[in-house]
């Protein structure tokens, strides 16, 4: 037997379970409605899903670009004060950063392409119950139990198949994002714990070496201002040699 | 008869495509017993071209079971395989 002939097999096994034996065949239209209704919420809910592991992709790679930017501020600023090795240090930090956010942008598409499937399949599954609903209507209005039992067996069939066909889609989209989900926890965590701030850091090393070197040079200045203050106030040749050392050491 | 892309709809198609939507069906049944990603990755996307080329899509207000069923026409090797292990109903009789 071919693929589609056992994979219609297999629809039809998951569709039966949707299918309610009535007494009435007109019953049957109701029974299903009601499902249909409880299926369409599911499809509902599962885009919605999808929607907040979106989001929370989107949002960590905000907070990663937030700090890739500040390394490379950070580099810039030790370049300015002439510490070559701490802006290395910084932009190599950067790199392993621009690696994660890479990784977090493939998420991010193949989440939004299985968010657009199942918007679809939510959209293409309320335009099929809305015709069911109008449908039912006509066909329990002409009910003659000979002819009509075999049409409305066929059509809640029908409209079976495609509830069993977009749960299929949401099982799948949910198994995809389920794997993502779980990246995207270990991450949270990572950013949370600070076991992330050790590796590529918010502030501290880095910022600190920039704050001290930035320190010194505020200290060096205001020193030097004393120094100048002090040897204009007292006639002191002895200085001069001393300052002019401190310069060519400079 | 009309046959259902998994994930996408319903087409109908004459009956006289049959031999045609056959032919791509074995290779596809080939490809997944060797294991063959590759082939099967083509042989699913003549499968689904052919579908959709041959078809029209089925109105949303006829609602009809499907005589066949093709995987979703993104689906791995994998996936198809997994899924073609889940029980089925047998077909009362292979018509056609």
């Amino acid at each position: 037997m071919g693929v589609m002939k056992r994979m219609s097999g297999i629809l039809q096994a998951k569709t039966n379970k949707l299918l309610d034996k009535a007494e009435d065949p007109r019953e049957s239209l109701d029974l299903s409605y009601q499902k249909q209704l409880e299926s369409l919420q599911k499809v509902r809910r599962s885009v919605a899903d999808v929607t907040t592991a979106k989001k929370r992709i989107e949002l960590q790679a905000t907070q990663l670009q937030g700090q890739a930017d500040k390394l490379q501020t950070q580099a810039k600023a030790a370049l300015t004060q002439g510490n070559e090795d701490l802006a290395r240090e910084a932009l190599a930090r950067r790199a392993a950063l621009a690696d994660q956010l890479a990784d977090l942008q493939t998420q991010h598409e193949q989440v939004s392409a299985q968010e657009q499937k199942l918007i679809d399949t939510a959209q293409k599954l309320q335009t099929q119950v809305d015709a069911f609903r109008t449908k039912k209507e006509t066909m329990k209005a002409s009910y003659t139990a000979a002819e009509a039992q075999t049409k409305i067996g066929e059509a809640v069939s029908g409209i079976s198949e495609s509830m069993s066909d977009a749960g299929m889609s949401m099982q799948r989209a949910q198994d995809k994002i389920d794997g993502m989900q779980a990246r995207a926890g270990a991450m949270d965590e990572l950013l949370a714990s600070g076991a992330l701030t050790d590796l590529t850091n918010p502030v501290d090393d880095i910022q600190a070496q920039l704050n001290k070197a930035s320190t010194t040079s505020t200290v060096d200045a205001e020193l030097a201002a004393l120094k100048a203050e002090v040897g204009a106030g007292s006639p002191a040749p002895a200085e001069l040699p001393q300052a002019d050392a401190e310069e060519s050491s400079s | 008869m009309i046959v259902r892309i998994l994930g996408e709809g319903q087409y109908a198609i004459a009956d006289a495509e049959r031999s045609a939507l056959d032919d791509l069906d074995a290779a596809l049944l080939a490809a997944v017993e060797s294991g063959d990603e590759p082939a099967f990755a083509r042989a699913l996307a003549a499968l689904t071209a052919e579908v959709r080329r041959a078809g029209t899509p089925v109105a949303d207000d006829a609602f009809a079971p499907s005589d066949l069923v093709v995987p979703f026409s993104d689906a791995t090797l994998e996936e198809t395989r997994d899924l073609l292990a889940e029980p089925g109903v047998e077909p009362a009789k292979d018509e056609r």
